[in-house]
């Protein structure tokens, strides 16, 4: 146990059994779903009718790919406890901040899209931008996505690798195509409790293996890691830990630019809100998502840290013994027959999600922002339905072309996600000022978003040219994103005074103070229960994000 | 300020929010009813496998009963679930307004 080895598992017919059962209920889902589709809303948008535990729920999955799991459990065996920051500082605040503050602007207003929120309070080029970004970002990115599902199908169960890149593109475009919206979503609530189901039975055997948590931490404590690896914070006064990061950078780069600028901005995950079914649940929607959040790392990071002290030799530069096989390792050497089935439909269900997501974010932008905005106007609401159809089968043949090519160039899959996560920063930049300041004007909008994102790019290209030095990737990314903000938010301030204001009356429903916004529109009979006020369960997940941090500080 | 007031107007919105009546968003089905019925079956075969596992997936599992206790645990998560939807079915989409 714990060499090289190969990563193949035995597989058997049980669990092949397993693993076909879910995906004719992931089919199934998806043609049940069909009837409830007749206006393009219902398509894109699940015609808004959607209860915020299914689209809190949806929200998380969104951005429960495979590869976020199988990377942060490799954090957590690469830098230890440090990978928490990525749940409690970057992500639970900005899901909070989203569903409190922004949601009534998103929802409030029926924007039936993120960048149709640019289109209404700033200008058509403004929109015209974020929208095709958007578009071009997500097909690349489910095409990465499509290209790892197939290269853990390779490894894990010897597919060929166009043969798992078919027939995840297949299965995804059929439930989309067919169900919509509501077919992706209801598809990501039950693909939250199978990778559950897999996950759970790998952590709590590794750590009866290793003698609870006790042992894990001394055995801990006697790895590579050492006593750093079980601390979030210590040692962060200085750059001289797991992570190579200051408390300052973890705080405004990873804790406020990024992960903002990654949970308030993204329509892949802001859509699951805006299919729900009233104001009070689409408030909800992001911090409903919040409280798994809080426990996810239980079930990646510790996995990590159990890789890290019972494989030996994980770590490697490359081979089977990366940090990325921490997961596919623990499943080969732990799981028999039966939870291993489990486990492996867990692992592909997060595939699907995270490319069904890309996917279902893409038609729908493609459709309203730019087809019906720029290309067709004014056509029947069926026509723009057929249209996100072939939008869906457009996508998702571009993702395959995608995976295609990454399969050909491998590390083109690192420089498309690092390129897209550039644009992040100064859009949130344009939002946020835009949200809360009436005054901003529309040209300023258009010239802080174009400037932030170049000041992002060009940040990024002067560390990979080796003009500029950071220590690490992630170091660069803290800075990259912090100059983009700056830029994004100093062009706002100086252009604002200089260009003509937009009416007050034109901004009626998208800025704060300006009135307009209805948080008790449509409430259902139980929507106004205390416990269901979006505020305390915001203020709720803040707190429980604090004291988790507690022992391991 | 009035709280009623409704949002900025934008013809395409309001193209789209004018074709909500025609929605057929009322008909979809109930989640609850499919994860209900995809982890007790996988709990039922998870679990039956568990009670004729040999002693090579025991020790495999460190000595956990794994197959089966996952299987009870998914079993019971799956009736949850099908309980959950039988004693609170789906709110009807029209109710409105009245604070109770």
């Amino acid at each position: 146990m714990g060499d090289g080895g190969g990563l193949r598992l035995s597989m058997n017919a049980l669990d092949y059994g397993i693993l076909a059962l879910y995906f004719v209920t992931v089919l199934g889902v998806g043609f049940a779903a069909r009837r409830a589709i007749r206006t393009s809303v219902d398509f894109f948008l699940s015609g808004r009718s959607l209860p915020a535990w299914v689209t809190g729920l949806a929200f998380v999955s969104a951005n429960l790919g495979a590869l976020e799991i199988i990377g942060m459990a490799a954090n957590g065996a690469q830098y230890g406890m440090m990978t928490v920051h990525y749940y409690w500082i970057g992500a639970v605040p900005a899901m909070v901040f989203l569903g409190i503050v922004m949601m009534p602007f998103y929802y409030g207003s029926k924007v039936r899209s993120v960048p149709e929120y640019l289109r209404l309070r700033f200008n058509r080029p403004t929109h015209l931008l974020n929208a095709l970004s958007f578009a071009v970002a997500q097909v690349l990115i489910a095409g990465v996505n499509l290209y790892a599902l197939a290269l853990v199908m390779q490894a894990l169960l010897g597919w060929p690798l166009w043969i798992a890149i078919i027939v995840g593109a297949a299965i995804v475009l059929a439930y989309i195509t067919i169900g919509g919206l509501s077919g992706a979503i209801y598809n990501e609530v039950l693909q939250f409790f199978v990778i559950l189901a897999g996950l759970i039975p790998i952590t709590v055997i590794g750590l009866v293996k290793v003698g609870g948590v006790g042992g894990l931490m001394d055995a801990v404590r006697g790895s590579k890691l050492g006593e750093a690896g079980l601390h979030a914070w210590q040692g962060t006064g200085t750059t001289d830990n797991p992570l190579g990061a200051h408390w300052i950078g973890i705080v405004f780069g990873l804790g406020f630019v990024l992960s903002f600028g990654y949970w308030t901005t993204n329509f892949a995950e802001v859509q699951r809100a805006l299919s729900a079914r009233n104001m009070s649940a689409a408030r909800r929607t992001p911090i409903i998502a919040a409280y798994p959040k809080l426990v996810i790392p239980a079930v990646t990071v510790i996995p990590g840290l159990i890789a890290l002290v019972t494989v030996k030799g994980l770590g490697a530069e490359s081979g089977d013994l990366v940090y990325n096989n921490a997961i596919p390792l623990l499943m080969r050497d732990l799981l028999p027959n039966g939870v291993l089935g489990v486990a492996v439909t867990g692992l592909l269900a997060s595939f699907m999600a995270g490319m069904a997501a890309n996917v279902s974010g893409f038609n729908t932008v493609f459709t309203y922002d730019i087809w019906q905005a720029y290309v067709r106007r004014d056509r029947s609401d069926e026509y723009y339905l057929r249209i996100g159809r072939y939008a869906t089968v457009g996508g998702v043949v571009v993702g395959i072309g995608t995976a295609f090519i990454a399969a050909g160039f491998s590390n083109i899959m690192n420089y498309i996600q690092a390129l897209f996560s550039l644009f992040n920063a100064p859009l949130f930049a344009t939002f946020i000022i835009g949200m809360l300041w009436r005054r901003m004007s529309a040209v300023a909008g258009f010239w802080s978003l174009l400037l932030g994102t170049l000041a992002a790019l060009a940040t990024y290209l002067l560390y990979k040219g080796g003009v500029i030095h950071f220590n690490s990737d992630l170091e660069e990314s803290f800075w990259g994103a912090g100059i983009a903000f700056v830029t994004a938010a100093v062009v706002a301030l100086v252009l604002t005074p200089l260009t003509a204001p937009k009416r007050d009356d034109e901004l009626r429903g998208l800025v704060y103070g300006m009135g307009g916004v209805d948080l008790k529109g449509d409430v259902l009979a139980g929507d106004t229960a205390w416990y269901r006020s979006p505020v305390l369960l915001g203020g709720i997940a803040l707190v429980l994000a604090a004291l988790l941090y507690l022992p391991v500080f | 300020m009035s709280e009623n007031a409704e949002e900025a107007n934008d013809p395409l919105v309001e193209e789209t929010e004018a074709e909500r009546s025609r929605s057929a968003a009322a008909r979809l089905f109930d989640i609850r009813r499919v994860i209900g019925g995809l982890f007790v079956a996988y709990g039922l075969v998870v679990g039956v496998v568990g009670i004729f596992d040999g002693p090579a997936e025991i020790d495999k599992a460190q000595g956990v009963r794994i197959n089966l206790w996952a299987g009870l645990a998914m079993l019971a998560f799956g009736l949850l679930f099908l309980l959950w939807q039988w004693l609170r079915p789906a709110e009807p989409p029209e109710s409105t307004g009245d604070r109770g």
